[in-house]
């Protein structure tokens, strides 16, 4: 029946009798309105955080009806990377190389303080101090480790920042890496120098080490 | 063992009939109590080697010689009236006094005898740090000692493939368990992560390792080349 009845018109005419349905809508609508509804999460799980992820993608709290049913473990299938869990420098390379390998458009959370800033306990040697020092993050999750509602509304946050993007704005997909011959690069040292008012945690003495 | 059939090691098979049932100890005092008889025979076999034998809260810590530890390790676990079979853990302790010397400690298990015993040997500050391997007695003390390499900086001679574990290789702060580390590294952040995220996540494998050998063949052209030639990481 489908293929027989295939339309064949090459213009647009308007027949108010006609029962074929229309709808007329802003393609920037359209197309986020379709991402934010099939966000298809690359679980980056290393801590306690991932075990709370497991639970809010299972049936009691039941991530698919946000569209996230399929969990991709290719970064290459993949839309938005949920960082669950502390990072340790030994994994920085890795999820840097994951985020690279992901396809445009994507998008990242940060589950948990410590992906998102190190968690304060975690503030030793070993350990990246927010992964927004390696990778671009779109929703912070607080918490240690969230409940499943709380990555449930980091999801529709990410959700509702996907629907205002503009197709038209192409910063938001412009992909950046550090140029040292860059006027806008800034050195590893001017950043410790600029942040050491700010908490820079190598120049802080609170445990006194 | 030349029989290549699989033989479970039942616990407490060869101790003596008359040896009690296992059960937790009760009302065990800090210093003193039954001491374990390795502990003695050892002190007849090695002299010397042997400086100190204490019992803290029942269990027997034997402080022997430096340089012949891989020899007391050998006979732990081929004599048989020991076969201390089973190496549990191998690692480091710092004080925080400076005159203290380092110790390394080696945990051992007798399953046949149901005993265990713990060998330290001192390192005086300002000597190297250095103690013989017992890779060639255990081979599961491969990844203890390079941990504890990682961590202490103590070198283990006669490990055939002493590299960092835990830390990346290339990693270049120095010892983190070691009292004079600082808590959050030596580099400030930045520096710690531009280091980090300039090394090649893929140059950390050596032609020793049993999984690369596997999939040599499923490798990417230029690692295999690069392996080919005898490429090593990180020494």
């Amino acid at each position: 029946m489908g293929l027989d009845n295939r339309a064949t018109e090459t213009s647009v005419s308007f027949n108010p009798s006609s029962q074929e349905g229309w709808v007329t809508t802003k393609l920037d609508f359209l197309v986020n309105w379709g991402r934010a509804n099939s966000l298809w999460p690359m679980p980056f799980g290393t801590a306690c955080c991932a075990i709370e992820f497991m639970a809010t993608a299972a049936s009691k709290f039941d991530l698919a009806r946000f569209g996230m049913e399929r969990m991709s473990f290719s970064p290459r299938q993949a839309d938005v990377l949920i960082c669950a869990g502390r990072v340790p420098f030994k994994l920085a390379p890795v999820i840097r190389r994951i985020w690279q390998q992901m396809p445009q458009p994507k998008w990242s959370i940060a589950m948990g303080a410590c992906a998102s800033t190190g968690n304060g306990i975690f503030d030793n040697y070993a350990v990246v101090q927010g992964i927004d020092t390696i990778i671009p993050v779109d929703v912070y999750v607080p918490g240690c480790p969230p409940r499943p509602e709380a990555l449930m509304y980091g999801i529709m946050m990410l959700q509702k920042k996907i629907m205002n993007e503009r197709m038209a704005d192409r910063s938001l997909r412009h992909e950046m890496e550090p140029d040292p011959t860059s006027k806008l690069y800034i050195p590893p040292a001017l950043i410790d120098e600029l942040s050491e008012n700010f908490g820079n945690s190598v120049q802080q003495t609170r445990s006194g080490l | 063992m030349s029989d290549a059939r699989f033989m479970p090691v039942l616990a407490g098979h060869a101790a003596a009939s008359d040896t009690p049932a296992p059960a937790t100890p009760k009302n065990v005092p800090y210093h003193g109590g039954p001491v374990n008889p390795s502990a003695e025979a050892l002190q007849a076999r090695f002299g010397d080697a042997i400086h100190r034998v204490d019992i803290v809260w029942g269990e027997t810590t034997v402080i022997v010689e430096r340089s012949r530890v891989n020899e007391i390790v050998r006979w732990l676990h081929d004599d048989a009236g020991q076969r201390y079979d089973y190496c549990s853990d191998i690692t480091a302790v710092e004080f925080r006094d400076f005159e203290r010397p380092i110790e390394v400690v080696w945990h051992l298990r007798s399953l046949p005898y149901r005993r265990f015993i713990r060998l330290k040997c001192l390192l005086p500050k300002g000597q190297p740090l250095a103690v013989p391997s017992v890779f060639d007695v255990y081979r599961g003390a491969d990844w203890f000692e390079r941990e504890c390499y990682d961590m202490f900086g103590i070198r283990f001679d006669g490990h055939p493939d002493l590299r960092r574990l835990l830390m990346w290789e290339q990693y270049k702060e120095g010892f983190p368990l070691r009292k004079d580390f600082p808590l959050r590294g030596r580099f400030s952040r930045s520096e710690q992560l531009r280091q980090i995220l300039s090394q090649n996540p893929e140059a950390k494998y050596s032609m020793e390792e049993l999984s690369v050998l596997e999939a040599f063949d499923e490798l990417p052209q230029d690692m295999q080349q690069r392996l080919g030639k005898g490429e090593r990481v990180g020494e």
